[in-house]
């Protein structure tokens, strides 16, 4: 086992990190053992076992009772978990993991090294494809004794350590799935993880249970009794039970943009849009390259400065989620702020289309374009809409089509559609969230994949050099590089950098201490008197 | 003519319906030079309560006009209403003369199928022609007029059926008229009243399933009705009530106006029932 000078160094780097957080979120305030804390799920997950689902609803509640390695900052240091320390080889490639001592599953088994190797080599790999891609570059994973594991790269990759948060790799108990499909094992109906929360109960169509679990590692943790998802699929439900108190706190999509100024108005309510830097989102207008006037660049440039993001922002979303500077959130590492893409300037866009060649005809009409409105709720309908106004002021005609959720993946992933709108996670590093959109060799007919067609040799060298390299600087010039490219040529129509209100009560302290907000294990959470 | 205008000017509440609705199609057809532009524009700040900023009733979420939309959503809902009521009537009409007329096997036959229809719950399958069809005007107006059809052939049917008996038609079919020509120049005409009281209620529910549809949002995305405004409002509604409201009043009158016209008709066009009517009250 080496233990590098670097390696130590980011060692007790943690630890200093680990500190601030907990200082930071005790707000002075003495811990209160007890109480049970009421949320919300929506939609219902399938099942509640990470890996099998990864899915919104089932990462907020699977979080709960399933840990990983590491968390992450606002800022996206790692903090240990289930790992007390950790030390990284000068050459990126070996990967060695201290596990914490006295964790136990909640069936009594107590967590070993084997239980992570599998979980990274076995379970994950075979269940999720993130993971897979990722956990192939593993050249080999070894439990040098039950308390460390660890792993050899076949090469660098510096986004690595990433990878190791409950939401990507939840750490499962082996003896519990090893020899059994793991998508059908018994333990899939009743999760066993090591986090501070145990499966209780689950009432389908009505609430899932979960309760305090007594042998978790952590002394004195945790604070709540149990916490209590109640399904309450209607969105203005929702709203009443936060405003009411029949529930303490709402997450992601529970509560609609446009019912959180009201809320945000009341005294006894904290509303948050932290704690969504690891996934990131960013959503832009979806634009089909094979579709013509939309290969030629002007023709994109012209969309993107005909609309304004601000409005986008401020009128639709509530100032929930900010304007997207570039396709790079600003919370992902590496997003280089001083690139940005032309701003709003409807003038400018006209002329574009001018020197482009399409002039416009009686109707003040250049060209028209379908757009599959995602199909994702009434706020993408108003985004859609808004789309339509705004292109037909620089004489752009959008058809709007509506379609269902199914439809609209299923078009997307065969390139059946002209433009729509589109986002997704960017996973805190541009190589894990960002790189699948641009890159030549990731167009698949595949949602989520590079399904607009856009093909830039130069981009794809940009993104295979920074996904390679050890050295974060390298990989930050590598970076800045390819945004600046990226927002001259604008592939896609980057709108906004989403985020989701988390809406609690100021009883409940401790929500969001994390860069993974109400997706951590709530291990500190607890309810004021 | 103007015996039957006699005969419907009786009836005092028909005669308010027959203002407002003609009100409506002044609006529909008035839209563009009351409104110039389309309805889709953001013509102010968003959220504006009715009265402020020359915002009549209002705008909504995106700074939309609610008045502009009412008015061009009139000339949708309007056209919605009387393009399926006429594809309804064409179906129902033809079906319901041929069961009637011949009796026998073609009755039996043609009963079935309708039976059929009508024991599918019309709205549930007006959704699903909808969303099979993927949301336009057309397919709208198709699966308005599919789940329209069948009262008006049960009517028509039971029409021919007591008329075709009758010593004019046993008369003509005597002097050799072929039986198309006996069916549109001698029963049609005769059986024409029903059809147009029964029309203008179907103009009406033809009005209120576009705006369901519209509600879900199984309507034209592309096009502005009185039920989308509805729609879109009803997330809204504790924020802006005026997007809702205002769309709803639209639709109310509208429905009732033609409700009271089909009365009206009805009277003027039975005046025996109407005199029996006025007389009991």
């Amino acid at each position: 086992m080496t233990v590098s000078r670097r390696g130590l160094l980011a060692a007790t780097a943690a630890m200093p990190v680990l500190m601030r957080v907990q200082d930071a979120v005790a707000q002075g305030i003495a811990p209160r053992r007890g109480g049970t804390l009421t949320t919300i799920l929506t939609p219902e997950p399938p099942v509640l076992q990470i890996g099998v689902n990864n899915q919104g609803p089932t990462l907020v509640i699977g979080s709960k009772m399933f840990q990983s390695l590491l968390s992450f900052s606002p800022t996206l240091e790692p903090i240990p978990v289930l790992a007390k320390s950790w030390t990284i080889s000068p050459d990126g490639r070996e990967y060695v993991f201290t596990l914490q001592e006295n964790v136990k599953f909640h069936d009594g088994h107590p967590m070993t090294a084997d239980d992570v190797i599998f979980s990274i080599m076995k379970f994950h790999t075979e269940l999720a494809p993130r993971a897979r891609a990722i956990f192939a570059l593993i050249e080999s994973a070894t439990a040098t004794d039950p308390l460390t594991v660890r792993l050899v790269l076949k090469q660098p990759f510096q986004p690595f350590l990433l990878m190791f948060d409950a939401s990507a790799c939840a750490i499962v108990p082996k003896h519990l799935f090893d020899g059994q499909d793991y998508r059908t094992a018994p333990a899939v109906q009743r999760p066993v993880g090591t986090g501070p929360f145990r499966f209780a109960e689950w009432q389908r169509g009505n609430y899932v249970r979960l309760e305090r679990f007594a042998d978790y590692w952590k002394p004195g943790q945790p604070y709540l009794d149990q916490i209590i998802y109640r399904v309450v699929p209607d969105s203005q439900s929702r709203r009443l039970a936060i405003e009411t108190g029949q529930a303490q706190l709402t997450q992601t999509n529970d509560i609609e943009p446009f019912d959180v100024p009201a809320l945000r108005a009341k005294p006894n309510l904290e509303v948050s849009v932290k704690g969504w830097e690891y996934f990131s989102p960013v959503s832009w207008i979806e634009l089909n390259h094979r579709v013509k006037p939309l290969d030629d660049i002007r023709v994109r440039q012209a969309i993107s400065m005909a609309i304004d993001r601000n409005f986008i922002a401020q009128r639709l979303w509530f100032g929930i989620g900010k304007p997207a500077t570039n396709p790079v959130a600003s919370t992902t590492r590496f997003h280089d702020a001083s690139i940005k893409v032309a701003p709003h300037d409807v003038k400018a866009a006209a002329a574009l289309l001018d020197a482009a060649g399409h002039r416009p005809n009686a109707q003040g009409v250049r060209f028209t374009l379908k757009h599959l409105v995602l199909p994702y709720g009434e706020i993408w309908s108003r985004l859609g809409e808004y789309l339509k106004q705004s292109l037909r002021q620089v004489g752009i005609a959008l058809e709007l089509e509506s379609t269902d959720a199914g439809s609209w993946a299923r078009r997307i992933g065969a390139w059946e559609y002209e433009t729509s709108i589109n986002f997704v996670y960017q996973f805190g590093d541009p190589t894990l969230g960002v790189e699948r959109t641009y890159v030549t060799s990731n167009i698949q007919k595949v949602t989520f994949t590079n399904t607009g067609g856009y093909s830039n040799p130069k981009v794809d060298e940009l993104f295979n050099t920074a996904r390679n390299a050890a050295d974060p600087k390298d990989r930050q010039t590598a970076f800045s590089a390819v945004q600046k490219i990226l927002c001259e040529e604008v592939p896609q129509v980057w709108l906004m950098e989403m985020a989701f209100p988390t809406i609690h009560d100021k009883k409940l302290c401790n929500v969001i201490t994390t860069g993974l907000g109400v997706h951590t294990s709530f291990d500190d959470v607890f309810l004021t008197a | 003519m103007k015996d039957f205008w006699r005969r419907y000017r009786r009836n005092k509440g028909a005669v308010v319906g027959l203002a407002v609705l003609l009100l409506v199609m002044l609006m529909a057809a008035t839209a563009p030079l009351l409104f110039p532009g389309s309805p889709w524009d953001m013509a102010s700040a968003p959220f504006m309560p009715p009265g402020e900023m020359g915002m009549l009733l209002g705008t909504d979420s995106l700074g939309r006009d609610v008045a502009a939309g009412i008015a061009h959503g009139a000339r949708i809902s309007l056209l919605v209403g009387a393009v399926s009521t006429a594809a309804a009537l064409l179906v129902g009409v033809s079906l319901g003369a041929v069961a009637g007329y011949l009796g026998g096997f073609a009755d039996d036959a043609v009963m079935r199928f309708t039976e059929f229809f009508q024991t599918i719950p019309s709205f549930v399958l007006a959704i699903l022609l909808v969303a099979i069809f993927t949301p336009s005007i057309g397919s709208v107006v198709f699966a308005i007029a599919v789940v329209s059809w069948p009262p008006v052939a049960r009517v028509v049917r039971a029409e021919f059926l007591s008329l075709r008996g009758r010593e004019f038609v046993q008369a003509a079919e005597v002097l050799g008229k072929s039986r198309i020509s006996i069916v549109l120049t001698d029963i049609l005409p005769n059986a024409l009243s029903p059809i147009v009281v029964l029309s203008s209620l179907m103009v009406a529910t033809a009005i209120l399933l576009e705006s369901a549809l519209s509600f879900l949002g199984l309507g034209d995305p592309n096009l502005m009705t009185w039920g989308f405004l509805i729609g879109s409002g009803r997330s809204v509604i504790r924020l802006a009530w005026w997007m809702s409201v205002f769309p709803g009043i639209a639709i109310f009158l509208t429905v009732l106006s033609l409700n009271l016209v089909g009365e009206g008709l009805s009277d003027a066009l039975n005046p025996r029932l109407a005199r029996q009517r006025s007389g009991a009250a």
